[in-house]
């Protein structure tokens, strides 16, 4: 290969340059100030974390194939997947062996920035380059990848079910923009390079089209500079817009997950709604619209902009309004996390935009006296207020308890402190710390070793917001499984059928699914409803939600009775009193809790 | 003149001249607020009840009358039974938020 121009350098690549340093330059400002309003551990952390060779190659993994191979959106639907990993993929192989081109045939011109992009202008093919036929080759193969890419985008905006989704998400003005750039790229890049294949040469692509212009327009027609810097200007053109207009488009969420998944595996949270790391999370949004169709609240066409992804496009606005009524209704079920491919957390950053609003009513508990719990065993028993609500759990338990001859205290069976966990996911944290303060003293004066729950609710927060030392916090589907296991709690299996529904805390909360089904399954037979376990869809119940009114909720509870029994089951068994009181409002079978169920084949 | 007792004052309620602005706003942010039947399954089940005297049908009570709902809701825990018992089916948590939210202490 020589060089075909000596200055190596052509007015056209201006506008790739011009979007290229704009984007950097917004990028690495961007960075910096998300860098700085994260608080000083959190940095430490960070930078520690970089340096940590674990965890160094644990990001370069998960930037490979969550950036580039998008795994979770291969596992989610195959067509969405290859979508999405031909484009990222094939891009980033095209730009990795342009730099791979120019370091092996003219390595001087490294230092410039745009050679790799355009080298097919600058150079010209001798009768010596069989690597770089081999180089062109691979070239032309990644393009046809991006081409049938962009091919199978175009049809998902036309029909998206064939993707496996439903619903997508309507694209704002710029992100339009970005889009149709976007899609120019490619076929423009295929354009300028056949124009000028026959100097430069090519492969399997480029080659026959280059034929193909030459046979209609004539080879002359071809070489004339007038005619092919053209299409090279336009190739230029598309990508500076496309850079330029990055930044406000939901595109930015490609070099913004670069950033958020180091900051993730470093350990670091979200700490404010609008700063740090939250901010990494908001535009690391691809808008893809995976979450519409998962969230719960869809079912009401009147909610499908209130899902995460319209909450990150708000944030990114700052449309204070729609942020507050869009972080009020969420039931926060968690479902849009689970499906997300970026792993944007609705939930929490929809609490920390609660938290941002200012009450002129404090409320205080610290004039509350409870009585501590008369310790008697090992094992503190927490009901909470749902299980209060549903006395049947709560006479269950005691009956299990007592039939297996286990002592414990029932803390607040007259009455107690919530858990605090409501109030927090309202975002009122003060609150809700001087819930858990007094909770804490009334649990560590009993003396117990073991804090027994059966509502899910309670037992997230006992477990990840409660500093309990030496005490072990403990679900009942857990408690009981392991009692079953060890051989004291004996079953007798009957031949109802049940459906089991994961509760949204108990579930994709805490991550507990295989106790409860071991539990059941020696209790009962088991169908699975359509959607479980991290997909399960939430009662509708949940008192996540603050604006959500009872008559808005039917509609996703019949929606979620629907999912569950698609199998037929004669009744349904939940781990919740919250699912257990929403469902058995418009279930047609029976819905117990799952200590009924223990109960009743004891 | 110390006659060793007091009068009590009087309890009557002159609906002309107390501050209802607070409960017409609420009127705006929660309609279901005019759907109690004031039954009193909230005050049943209230977690609250027992340390502020705090009661959602009270409260509602207390908003029409222009009277203080300051002190019931100091312990309220926002646990949401009283949501879930309503048979009218009020959202009493974004109430009581409302409440918290807009409630000024100059109207009084």
């Amino acid at each position: 290969m020589r060089e075909r121009i000596p200055s190596g350098f052509d007015p056209f690549v201006l506008p790739f340059l011009i979007g290229i340093g704009f984007v950097l330059l917004y990028c690495a400002l961007a960075a910096m100030r998300v860098l700085w309003q994260c608080p000083r551990e959190d940095r430490r952390r960070f930078f520690l974390s970089l340096i940590t060779p674990t965890t160094a190659l644990r990001n370069l993994w998960d930037i490979f194939a969550n950036c580039l191979i998008h795994v979770k959106l291969w596992r989610r639907n195959k067509l969405l997947g290859f979508m999405h990993s031909s484009i990222a993929f094939g891009w980033f192989m095209i730009i990795l062996l342009g730099h791979l081109e120019v370091f092996l045939f003219v390595p001087h011109r490294l230092n410039l920035f745009y050679y790799p992009i355009f080298f097919n202008y600058f150079v010209a093919e001798t009768d010596t380059s069989l690597r770089g036929a081999f180089l062109f080759f691979l070239m032309d193969f990644f393009l046809l990848l991006i081409l049938i890419g962009i091919g199978l985008a175009i049809v998902k905006r036309v029909r998206s079910r064939l993707f496996g989704m439903r619903r997508t998400t309507r694209p704002s003005f710029l992100d339009t923009v970005g889009l149709y750039s976007l899609w120019l790229i490619f076929p423009l890049r295929l354009l300028a390079e056949s124009f000028t294949a026959s100097i430069s040469g090519g492969s399997f692509l480029v080659k026959p089209l280059n034929w193909l212009l030459e046979a209609v327009l004539g080879s002359q027609f071809l070489l004339n500079p007038a005619n092919n810097l053209p299409t090279w200007w336009a190739y230029s053109i598309v990508l500076g817009v496309f850079m330029v207009v990055l930044p406000f488009t939901r595109y930015m969420h490609i070099p913004t997950e670069m950033m958020l998944i180091p900051m993730r595996n470093a350990g670091l949270r979200i700490r404010h709604a609008r700063r740090g790391y939250a901010l990494l999370e908001v535009y690391s949004c691809p808008g893809c619209g995976v979450c519409i169709d998962a969230c719960p609240m869809s079912v009401k066409k009147a909610n499908i902009k209130d899902c995460t992804v319209y909450l990150n496009r708000q944030i990114r606005r700052g449309n204070e309004r729609r942020i507050e009524e869009i972080s009020d209704k969420c039931l926060l079920c968690g479902k849009c996390t689970e499906v997300c491919q970026v792993g944007v957390e609705g939930p929490a950053l929809r609490i920390f935009q609660r938290a941002r609003r200012q009450y002129a009513v404090n409320p205080d508990y610290a004039a509350v006296n409870v009585a501590p719990p008369e310790s008697v065993g090992k094992v503190l028993y927490f009901g909470g207020c749902m299980t209060a609500l549903t006395p049947s759990i709560g006479r269950s338990m005691e009956s299990v308890l007592g039939k297996l001859g286990i002592d414990y205290t029932w803390m607040d069976r007259d009455g107690g402190i919530c858990c605090g966990r409501p109030m927090l996911q309202a975002g009122r944290f003060p609150q809700a710390a001087e819930m858990v303060r007094k909770n804490t003293e009334l649990i560590k004066a009993s003396g117990a070793d073991t804090l027994l729950l059966s509502c899910p609710i309670c037992y997230k927060m006992f477990r990840d917001h409660y500093k309990l030392p030496g005490i072990r916090v403990v679900h009942h589907t857990q408690y009981f499984e392991e009692l079953r296991r060890s051989g004291v709690l004996k079953l007798s299996k009957s031949d109802l059928c049940y459906a089991y529904h994961d509760p949204c805390e108990l579930g994709r909360g805490c991550g507990v699914y295989e106790e409860p089904r071991a539990l059941l399954g020696s209790a009962a037979y088991i169908v699975e409803a359509e959607k479980n376990r991290g997909e399960s869809i939430c009662c509708g119940g949940s008192l996540g939600s603050l604006s959500l009114g009872f008559q808005q909720r039917e509609a996703m509870t019949r929606r979620a009775l629907e999912n569950l029994t698609v199998a037929g089951p004669d009744a349904i068994a939940t781990a919740c009193p919250l699912c257990r009181s929403t469902f058995a409002r418009y279930s047609s079978i029976p819905v117990r809790d799952i200590a009924e169920v223990v109960d009743l084949s004891l | 003149m110390d006659f060793g007792f007091s009068l009590s004052p009087s309890s009557a309620i002159d609906l002309d001249k107390v501050d209802l602005s607070l409960y017409r706003r609420l009127e705006q942010t929660v309609p279901d607020i005019r759907n109690c039947i004031a039954c009193g399954s909230c005050s049943a089940t209230c977690m609250a009840a027992d340390y502020s005297g705090m009661s959602v049908r009270k409260l509602i009570l207390n908003l029409q009358r222009g009277a203080d709902v300051k002190k019931m809701l100091s312990c309220c825990m926002l646990c949401g039974k009283c949501t879930m018992v309503c048979p009218r089916g009020i959202n009493t948590r974004k109430l009581i938020l409302d409440v918290c939210r807009y409630y000024s202490d100059e109207k009084v």
